[in-house]
């Protein structure tokens, strides 16, 4: 369709136009670029899932138990795609001195049918005590194997610190357990 | 200035109406005028979508316990609601009135990119085929709400993908959009007109178009992520492969912050147009104006996390949104006070247009404050996720956004058609519309700090009464957007012709220079601006 008024001069506009285009290729750019930024100011916080402060082991324990405080631990279990797993926690609380290293088991049967890897990804809460949170030995690390229907306790080691803020006397620690995501096409 | 060979290329122009004729004209547009108008009829017909599953939503709460309609296909409406009226009515409406509007107020011939004009308008009605399509599939609509939040989002049935590619088409749209009004904008002004000879309402219509190609492509990432998330063993924002949901929460709203003034700069651009006119005074502090908006468009980079402060965060991240989104309402409230000084000693009268700015002026601010409130961190703890969040958004949305795009309409009719309208039904439609959108939403405030949540379709019975009176504001508010479609037919097809002015005041401003209707072709030769 011809109009009668082609008013622009041809690339009268181009050099905008690229800088407008690069501006917004910039800016996807950047949405992803939030990602690795996510996880910086996560750990810089420390806080949040991409933190991984409760899903690493802490070497930098030292055991200097104060007998005068006890706190308490609640330990829960989620099963976010419920009905493939049994998972619950050996003991659903337990007092604990501040500075004095535990050990408890959470125990889990695949009811799948299949062999199965699953990831069990740990929240604390209040979140804002993580850091003083501190395992040594945890089923978390690391994705787990069951063979068709095999059934496991699966051990937890871990300490409070002794600088945990005096007015936190309750702590609950949650674990969801996930399928480990598989690639696409291998279901 | 390239003005000198525009002047050259149009000598030989005649200032004559040809356009071409039947379907061709719709589907191959490049004419700005009629491409503003496909954009504005497009919004008024998702108004009504949009309209009709918010009368099935109030009609299922006008009483507790399930009456109509089922829990799934409850949450399918609130979703599509939300997605409805934000991409497909106000975004759609802001960029027909700026298709219609930006060239005939800098003296330009056309946009600056016709072709891609065409493409960016014809792409929404597909993006939309698709999104409502969804609704016929297994499982419904989307129905996890329009924030898509993971893992939620993620569990939908076969809605989800095409959920997926109609955002990116829209977005696709809108940054084409975006792209053209700037480029238009920045090189197709008349000699003479300086960016601080701009109206506002190109103003903020540029400030905008920067948003816009600065966070759409942001949540063009971020739907993509949750794409490769469902279909392609990703996980950005699944836990089990050291993802993290609450990541999608954050860019989420880094793109939602600067989209809500999307939906909301304009409307303060077409206000500041209406209230001078209908003071009879020149804009109060033009500069302060312009500054406002360019620091309400920062200030929304960097306030993202106050639409999710129980997310858990460092409280130092607390403080800094929870200030940060409080010094928005410094601009905001400089923008305030100009429009109530604009009309201090001026010589006001009361069309339609004026009407709608100053119930603008009135409910924007109320949402304005209840916004204050919800930025208060330890606050907001209690008022998330209630009706009163509901009641404050609606409140800037509708009495704010939706109010000065009508204000907006009333104020150009007569310009686009080259008829007045009836004074007295547009009246009718203020009146109804402004009564009834307060019933609709005021009662929400008071249902909000009671504890009633948000998107549900049950509720405990305390909550009945106010439910009551929110739904019958919302029936009369439906229905009484009937007489505004009324008043467009009606201008449409006739009536008293328009003068070039259109309004018994001296509106400034080069749309008022062409006659009315504004010719096909106008500004062929570029006018000279003192």
């Amino acid at each position: 369709m011809s109009e009668p008024q082609a008013s622009t001069k041809p690339g009268r506009h181009r050099g905008l136009i690229a800088r407008l285009i690069l501006f917004t290729a910039g800016s996807f750019a950047f949405g992803f670029a939030l990602v690795p930024l996510y996880s910086v100011l996560c750990k810089v916080w420390e806080t949040g899932n991409r933190w991984y402060g409760t899903q690493t082991a802490r070497s930098d324990v030292i055991e200097r138990p104060d007998v005068n405080r006890l706190v308490t631990i609640e330990f829960i279990a989620n099963i976010p795609r419920a009905g493939d797993f049994e998972f619950a926690p050996t003991v659903t609380s337990m007092q604990v001195h501040p500075g004095k290293l535990y050990q408890t088991t959470f125990h889990a049967h695949n009811l799948t049918g299949t062999p199965v890897v699953a990831q069990a990804v740990p929240s604390i809460a209040p979140s804002s005590i993580a850091k003083y949170f501190r395992k040594t030995e945890c089923f978390c690390f690391r994705p787990q194997s069951f063979a068709t229907s095999e059934t496991r306790e699966m051990p937890l080691r871990f300490i409070v610190d002794a600088e945990l803020p005096p007015d936190v006397d309750r702590i609950t620690l949650a674990y969801s357990l996930f399928d480990k995501p598989q690639p696409a096409n291998t279901p | 200035m390239a003005h000198a060979d525009t002047h050259a290329l149009h000598a030989a122009d005649h200032h004559d109406d040809h356009k071409p004729h039947g379907i061709g004209r719709w589907l191959f547009a490049t004419n700005h005028k009629d491409i503003g108008t496909m954009y504005m009829v497009f919004a008024l017909i998702m108004f009504f979508i949009g309209g009709a599953m918010a009368m099935v939503i109030r009609l299922e709460l006008f009483k507790p316990g399930m009456q109509f309609v089922d829990p799934g296909f409850y949450n399918s409406l609130v979703t599509s609601h939300a997605l409805v009226m934000i991409f497909g009515a106000v975004m759609p409406a802001f960029v027909g009135l700026a298709n219609w509007m930006i060239p005939l107020q800098i003296g330009a011939p056309d946009m600056a990119l016709p072709r891609m004009n065409n493409y960016s308008f014809w792409i929404l009605p597909f993006a939309f085929t698709l999104l409502l399509s969804s609704f016929f599939t297994a499982g419904g609509g989307p129905a996890g709400g329009w924030t898509l939040y993971p893992p939620l989002s993620l569990q939908a049935g076969d809605s989800f993908p095409l959920t997926i590619f109609a955002i990116h088409m829209m977005g696709a749209s809108s940054i084409m959009g975006a792209i053209n009004v700037i480029v238009t904008i920045m090189n197709m002004r008349a000699p003479g007109m300086t960016l601080l000879k701009l109206p506002l309402f190109c103003w903020t219509w540029l400030i905008t178009a920067y948003l816009l190609i600065a966070v759409m492509p942001v949540l063009a990432g971020a739907v993509t992520m949750l794409l490769t998330d469902h279909y392609f063993g990703t996980s950005f924002f699944n836990p089990a492969g050291g993802g993290d949901p609450v990541m999608f929460q954050h860019i989420f709203w880094f793109f939602g912050h600067p989209e809500v003034y999307i939906l909301i700069l304009p409307a303060f651009g077409i206000v500041s147009e209406i209230i001078p006119t209908f003071s009879r005074k020149p804009l109060f502090g033009y500069d302060a104006m312009v500054y406002a908006t360019a620091s309400i468009a920062f200030l929304s980079f960097i306030v993202w996390a106050h639409h999710m402060f129980t997310v858990g965060m460092p409280l130092a991240g607390q403080m800094f949104f929870m200030m940060s989104t409080m010094l928005i309402a410094v601009p905001t409230g400089v923008k305030v006070f100009n429009w109530t000084t604009t009309m201090w000693k001026g010589s006001l009268s009361f069309e339609p247009p004026m009407l709608f700015a100053l119930a603008f002026l009135f409910l924007f601010t109320i949402g304005g404050f209840s916004g204050l409130m919800l930025a208060i961190a330890p606050a907001d703890y209690q008022y998330q996720d209630t009706y009163f969040v509901v009641a404050h958004f609606h409140y800037v949305l509708v009495p704010g956004a939706v109010f000065a795009i009508m204000a907006g309409v009333y104020y150009w009719l007569p310009k686009w058609t080259g008829h007045m309208y009836s004074m007295t039904l547009a009246k009718w439609h203020f009146w109804v519309s402004t009564i009834s959108v307060n019933v609709l939403f005021f009662p929400q405030h008071f249902l909000g700090l009671a504890g009633m949540p948000r998107r549900i379709p049950d509720y405990n019975v305390q909550f009945t009464d106010w439910n009551m009176v929110s739904s019958i504001g919302g029936f009369v508010f439906g229905l009484s957007q009937l007489l505004f479609v009324a008043v467009i037919i009606q201008s449409a097809r006739g009536g008293p012709k328009a003068t070039a002015k259109v309004w018994d005041a001296e509106p400034l401003g080069l749309e008022w220079t062409v006659p009315s209707p504004a010719p096909y072709h106008s500004f062929s030769d570029a006018p000279e601006v003192h």
